[in-house]
């Protein structure tokens, strides 16, 4: 067998089902998550946090708190007016106000949990303690908590200064969208209504500040998901260079969005560890995580789709009012999540008139920032909605209304009418494998069947298309202070020939130590135990943001082939004096360079002696380092889609929904480790079935949260959770390097479309439609109440 | 508040400290024997990640003060399998990919590891019901599912 035979034959690292590496510390008790930081000598924080939804801050007397046992110091915001600078998600766009980010609330609150003072005590026992000895004296000012009332001219500011509520206003469209909308045959229009979420990471948000006296340093361990971004702002704030902050996330319990901003708490605790000089903690409970962790969704949307009459849309308006909350959050800002809703709301199909218009709206509520599908899932209600209500009018099944519209093989690079550009996925090919897998046919038979017998089962559709490893030339907010666009990879083996790969990535339980470690494996020809995935570490790269936005496989992974490339070019040019031969003769695999077809060979361990520490054996332009920094930008990005089908079937004495089967058809382009995909769709899904019945932030009409527990707030539990089938499909190599598309939010996007289209179709003898989620059984009841009538 | 003394066994070890009246069983554990495998996620009883075993039956040690298990016999993750050497159980979390972010997963190998030693767990209904008081928010519980039925057969094959 000739050796390049013998090289295709051999396992590939990329796709194979590999268990993945960081499990054994994780279940065996030996994670290191930031509150398991045994610090010596670490002062713990409380923070006294407002109860009122918008009121001016009169007067603040710590003083009962300041003489409390085991107190420190008591900051208020005054303390930090010289030594910290407030930060602003800035951005070019028009009209936009960018709220300052401080510490702790200065002069006003503007929601009901911001925190306005800070206790250092020697135990979170004591801070508690204490936090409730500050007096404050609170002038209320009038609320501001619906967003519609709140855009209106004359409404009670919540930011002065930027004369209005209404923090941004976008607009997109392409053709006339009115005129083609009044001359299109069939039209169907609805007000729909995502309510508020909260990302509901397991671990609640937690950071230690450790302060070294001797550099006047920091060292800052956090629960986020972007330590370079952490690192940057928090040296903008306290006016230090870089290589005095270190942000370190360790291990993280899940964040899903909820932990890449940058948080109040996180400038506190490191400007208080720095004016104490000591290392300063805080922990959070789940009440404020539920009261201050950045919050979800919050739409109210009206939108009309028109067609022909065989069922083709034409045209799609929508006008969008964005519930953000109280500030701009950073450095996303406030355009964030209701921009992605208009961006995306015509979805994977063909409309050649389009306008979305959008208005984000402060109100005195926690900020809403990103969350698994940012925008997306919103935008796919609404659109897959709207497709179901139009077959309903048309008599085409859910199916063949989006097999005609979806943008075909040939329309690729197909650009919608927001801008965004699609290339090449597997839109209909998902739609038709999901419809395979679960027997849509002959679910569809058996509807039929249980509906004579009075049942209400229904099933969902839901198609979606979405952009993932987003590249330099698109942004979130133009303009905004970070680039979302690049990653960076360094990786070096150093002169005991093991390798060790950097990033500015944060694995947070995608595994990507995992899946990191198999592209460098594969393309340095190196050992997959060999090889250490350094990550969640701001000195491990020279900038990097983080891992959101499902980027980090087509970006990190992209930067690590580049660079793993580089490296092993550098070990077979040594390898080739060793040897005596020319470098064209060498493989690298399995941690040894090979003249190929023979069993010479020297292992990397060799090779790297000889480079670093074995004087002259080797000519000095075959010395290099062994190591290689790469950064990749894939440009634009690539577009991953799926279809998701729900199966329901309601009890019409609980209004219990049960859901039965799920499927999910997904083209995530080149697999690097089924098992972790698998594991990301089906968590995606969970959050986006519980987005569809059960999960809801509420706040009262004077802006008080009303669930600020697990009691209150519904997260599915096994029982809730159907099992989950996922079907994989690859269709075409994007253009990303290595053929990777990103596949970490799509379960979140696609199904609170299927469940509430299955739920919708279920009803559909009642003639009721599921215009708002969740669909709890109180609004069910209601629902089924004013139909009844 | 005075600091009482207790006598607790962890693990097999046993150990005499004094605490406070007001220290929860998890800080206890996590903070003051530096057993961190335990972790705390909502401090009110919902979430489960706080469970352990007391007496050999599941708890949430959230929702118990330290003194309250004073003279009881506790096992925690810790007690488990080893990194070199992980249990059955462990091993089939590791397989199925049961574990995302790994924070629920204490909770859940504590959970799974009462259920087994007291049901059949013949179905996967019966499973999901018994993982019921555990959150996971990465997982979807499929795989979870999946490593416990996996975890049952095994031990069902194993020679008694
Ligand atoms: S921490 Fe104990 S149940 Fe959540
Ligand atoms: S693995 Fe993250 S909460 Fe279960």
């Amino acid at each position: 067998m000739t050796e390049q035979a013998d090289l295709d034959l051999r396992p590939k690292l990329i796709g194979a089902r590999i268990k993945r590496t960081e499990d054994p510390r994780l279940l065996t008790g030996l994670g290191n998550f930031v509150d398991d930081r045994q610090v010596a000598g670490v002062l713990h924080v409380a923070f006294r946090r407002s109860d009122h939804a918008h009121a001016r801050i009169g007067p603040i007397d710590t003083a009962a708190a300041q003489a409390a046992p085991g107190v420190t110091a008591v900051f208020t915001a005054a303390d930090f007016e010289k030594t910290v600078k407030p930060l602003r998600a800035t951005s070019r766009m028009k009209g936009y106000y960018a709220t300052p980010i401080r510490p702790l609330a200065h002069d006003k609150v503007r929601y009901v949990g911001e925190p306005i003072a800070g206790i250092i005590a020697e135990s979170r026992y004591f801070a508690e303690d204490a936090a409730e000895r500050i007096a404050i004296a609170f002038e209320p000012l009038p609320h501001v908590a619906d967003p519609a009332e709140a855009a209106q001219r004359g409404a009670s500011l919540l930011h002065e200064e930027a004369g209005t509520n209404v923090l941004v206003a976008r607009e997109f469209k392409r053709g006339d969208v009115d005129a083609a909308l009044a001359a299109a045959p069939v039209r169907v229009k609805a007000r729909f209504r995502m309510r508020r979420r909260t990302p509901l990471a397991l671990e609640p948000r937690a950071c230690v500040a450790e302060y070294d006296r001797s550099r006047d340093a920091l060292t800052f361990y956090s629960t986020t998901q972007v330590p370079g971004i952490i690192r940057d702002s928090i040296a903008e704030a306290l006016d230090l260079p870089g290589h005095r902050i270190r942000v370190i996330a360790p291990d993280v319990g899940g964040a899903f969005g909820g932990k890449a901003s940058l948080y109040p708490e996180e400038i506190f605790v490191c400007a208080a560890a720095h004016q104490l000089r000591r290392p300063v903690k805080w922990t959070s409970d789940r009440m404020e995580d539920f009261a201050a962790t950045g919050q979800a969704f919050d739409e109210i949307i009206e939108a009309e789709l028109g067609f022909d009459r065989d069922g083709r849309a034409l045209a799609l308006a929508a006008d969008v009012v964005g519930d953000v909350g109280a500030y701009s959050i950073y450095p996303w800002t406030a355009a964030l999540e209701p921009v992605q809703v208009v961006s995306f709301l015509p979805g994977p199909y063909r409309i050649e008139h389009y306008r979305g218009r959008v208005q984000a709206v402060a109100t005195a509520k926690a900020p809403t920032g990103p969350y698994r599908g940012v925008g997306r899932p919103t935008a796919t209600f609404v659109t897959e909605r709207l497709m179901d209500m139009a077959a309903a009018h048309l008599g085409l099944d859910p199916k063949e209304i989006r097999l005609r519209n979806f943008v075909r093989a040939e329309d690729f690079p197909y650009r919608i009418g927001s801008g965004i550009q699609w290339d090449r996925s597997g839109f209909a090919e998902c739609l038709t494998a999901a419809c395979d897998r679960i027997d849509y046919a002959g679910l569809r038979q058996r509807q039929v069947q249980v509906r004579t017998a009075g049942k209400y089962f229904g099933i969902g559709i839901a198609s979606y298309a979405e952009l993932t490893g987003i590249g330099s030339r698109i942004s979130v907010a133009p303009g905004m202070p970070i680039n979302t666009g690049t990653e960076t990879a360094t990786v070096t083996v150093d002169s005991t020939g093991a390798v060790t790969a950097a990033f500015g990535i944060a694995s947070h339980g995608q595994g990507l130590e995992t899946t990191l470690a198999q592209v460098i494996a594969e393309h340095l020809g190196a050992r997959l135990e060999d090889v250490r995935i350094v990550h969640g570490d701001s000195a491990a790269v020279a900038g990097g943001s983080g891992t959101y936005a499902s980027r980090s496989m087509v970006l990190a992974g992209g930067a690590a082939t580049l660079a793993a490339t580089a490296v092993r070019e550098k070990l077979v040019n040594a390898a080739a004096h060793l040897l005596e031969t020319a470098p064209g003769d060498l493989v690298a695999r399995d941690g040894r360079v090979t003249v190929a077809g023979t069993d010479r060979w020297v292992t990397f361990r060799e090779v790297a002696r000889a480079v670093y520490a074995e004087m002259g054996r080797l000519p000095h332009e075959a010395r290099g380092e062994l190591a290689a920094s790469k950064t990749y930008d894939p440009v634009f990005g690539t577009t991953t889609s799926a279809t998701h089908i729900a199966a329901v079937e309601i009890d019409p004495a609980t209004l219990e929904i049960k859901i039965e089967r799920f499927v999910v058809a997904e083209d995530c382009g080149r697999i690097v480790n089924p098992l972790i995909v698998d594991g990301q769709v089906h968590g995606g899904v969970a959050q986006g079935i519980g987005a569809a019945l059960y999960e809801e932030i509420v706040y009262d009409v004077e802006g008080q949260l009303h669930t600020g527990s697990l009691v209150d707030y519904l997260v599915p539990s096994a029982c809730e959770i159907p099992p989950l089938e996922v079907v994989h499909i690859e269709s075409e190599s994007p253009t990303t390097l290595g053929g990777f598309r990103g596949m970490g939010e799509g379960g979140t996007i696609g199904a609170p479309a299927a469940v509430a289209n299955a739920v919708a179709d279920a009803l559909a003898p009642l003639g009721i439609e599921i215009n708002e989620l969740p669909v709890t059984p109180e609004r069910l009841f209601r629902l089924l109440s004013a139909a009844r009538k | 508040m005075s600091a009482r003394a207790i006598k607790v066994t962890v693990n097999g070890v046993a150990y005499e400290r004094s605490v406070e009246p007001r220290l929860l069983l998890a800080d206890f554990l996590r903070h003051t024997l530096g057993l961190t495998g335990t972790h705390v996620g909502c401090e009110h009883g919902v979430c489960g990640a706080c469970t352990v075993l007391v007496d050999g039956d599941s708890a949430r040690s959230c929702l118990m003060f330290a003194v309250q298990a004073d003279g009881a016999r506790i096992e925690t993750v810790e007690s488990l399998g080893t990194i070199g050497q992980m249990n059955a159980l462990q091993e089939a979390f590791h397989e199925h990919h049961a574990l995302q972010c790994g924070f629920c997963t204490p909770g859940m190998l504590m959970t799974a590891t009462d259920l087994m030693r007291k049901y059949p767990l013949a179905s996967d209904d019966e499973i999901r019901e018994g993982l019921s008081g555990n959150l996971c928010r990465c997982t979807g519980y499929e795989h979870i599912v999946r490593a416990v039925r996996a975890a049952v057969g095994r031990a069902k094959d194993a020679p008694s």
